[in-house]
């Protein structure tokens, strides 16, 4: 699976525009003080919504192919991922702010190796 | 393939409950007896109805949750299966098909086709595990022999998946082919024989608790049990319990 910026922003505007419509034209049947597996559903669908936009988020501000991450900007002549541990060396912790994924914050938890270097693996 | 629903729907606990008759068709022969369920369901939404409420979760035969009554038997006809692993083209085209919940007092309806099985919870808890300190210095387990036919009689005991058809299929809503299973799987092993007296006399009291009622032998639970559990356990259960209300202290 490759990523790039161009697809990563469609996304996230195709999955905006699926959460709007999904806001607008749910329809959870059963009534109030029931129980109700069909509300349960359509909870986790929005929760799905959200997080999908998150992920690709996540996946746009991080400029950098790592793991199973492939970014097709960052890759080298061979075609193998280009990790870029001066800038992106940290663990993306996002907190959801105004009801809203696209407007998470960034938390950058750096990530601090004392016994190992970081080196670029390869497989050759 | 089309078929005739009758379903049992009651809205919760408290609610008297009635049949109703649905009409489904575009069933195909592969179907899970679930997902011709799902298929109801998506026409029930679609013509305003609320949509039948029933337990699922692995839909492979481990979990235990698809608790149906289907045509007066537990997960249906077939041996060996649970609901989720009972396919359409054991039916007719054309068959009518009564849907009912388990029926125990101590499986109270939750909502429509769902039960509450959390008796068979308490009985576990009341001694269903075996202790074990996990100090990091446990002897390999291999390091403990243990006779073949023990080990293979404990694991077939440990295969009961807790479903509670035994419990739905007795005319007494006995819960003895259960809780004998989970006193077996422990009681045929030297890890479980530790505790086996308080075991088995803290899970039968327990289950009368709960109000499950008593074995009479019929044998019907063993037939309708998808995962085959003999009766032999329950004579086991019977006798580790006769043996530990003599010697408990």
């Amino acid at each position: 699976m490759a990523r790039n910026e161009a697809g990563l922003k469609q996304a996230i505007a195709d999955i905006r525009a699926l959460r709007e419509r999904f806001y607008k034209e749910v329809k959870v049947p059963g009534a109030m003080n029931e129980m109700n597996p069909e509300l349960d559903k359509a909870g986790r669908v929005a929760d799905f919504l959200e997080l999908g936009e998150l992920m690709c988020l996540d996946a746009l501000s991080r400029e950098e192919s790592c793991g199973g991450h492939f970014r097709e900007e960052y890759q080298s002549e061979e075609g193998e991922a280009v990790r870029r541990d001066d800038e992106f060396a940290y663990v993306a912790a996002w907190e959801f702010a105004d009801q809203d994924p696209g407007k998470a914050k960034l938390h950058k938890e750096a990530l601090v190796f004392e016994n190992v270097k970081l080196i670029t693996r390869s497989y050759k | 393939m089309k078929f005739t629903l009758n379903v049992w729907r009651q809205n919760g606990p408290q609610d008297k409950g009635r049949m109703e008759t649905y009409q489904v068709d575009q069933v195909s022969d592969d179907m899970s007896f679930l997902e011709m369920i799902d298929v109801l369901n998506e026409q029930l939404i679609g013509q305003g109805i609320n949509p039948v409420v029933f337990d699922h979760d692995c839909r492979e035969g481990i979990c235990g949750m698809c608790s149906m009554f289907i045509n007066g038997e537990a997960h249906g006809p077939g041996r060996g299966v649970t609901t989720c692993q009972l396919h359409m083209r054991e039916f007719s085209d054309g068959d009518t098909i009564t849907i009912e919940p388990f029926r125990a007092k101590a499986f109270p309806v939750i909502k429509d086709l769902m039960v509450d099985r959390s008796a068979f919870d308490r009985i576990i808890q009341a001694g269903g595990y075996v202790s074990v300190n996990t100090s990091g210095n446990l002897p390999d387990a291999n390091a403990t022999p243990i006779e073949k036919p023990d080990a293979d009689a404990a694991f077939d005991a440990a295969t009961c998946i807790g479903c509670g058809a035994c419990v739905a299929t007795c005319k007494n809503a006995s819960a003895m082919l259960f809780t004998s299973a989970k006193v077996s799987q422990f009681a045929l092993l030297p890890q479980g024989q530790v505790e086996a007296a308080d075991r088995v006399l803290n899970m039968v009291k327990q289950m009368d608790l709960e109000g499950f009622g008593n074995c009479t032998n019929t044998g019907a639970c063993e037939v309708e049990c998808p995962k085959g559990i003999s009766i032999e356990n329950i004579a086991r259960m019977n006798r580790e319990f006769l043996s530990a209300s003599i010697t408990s202290k």
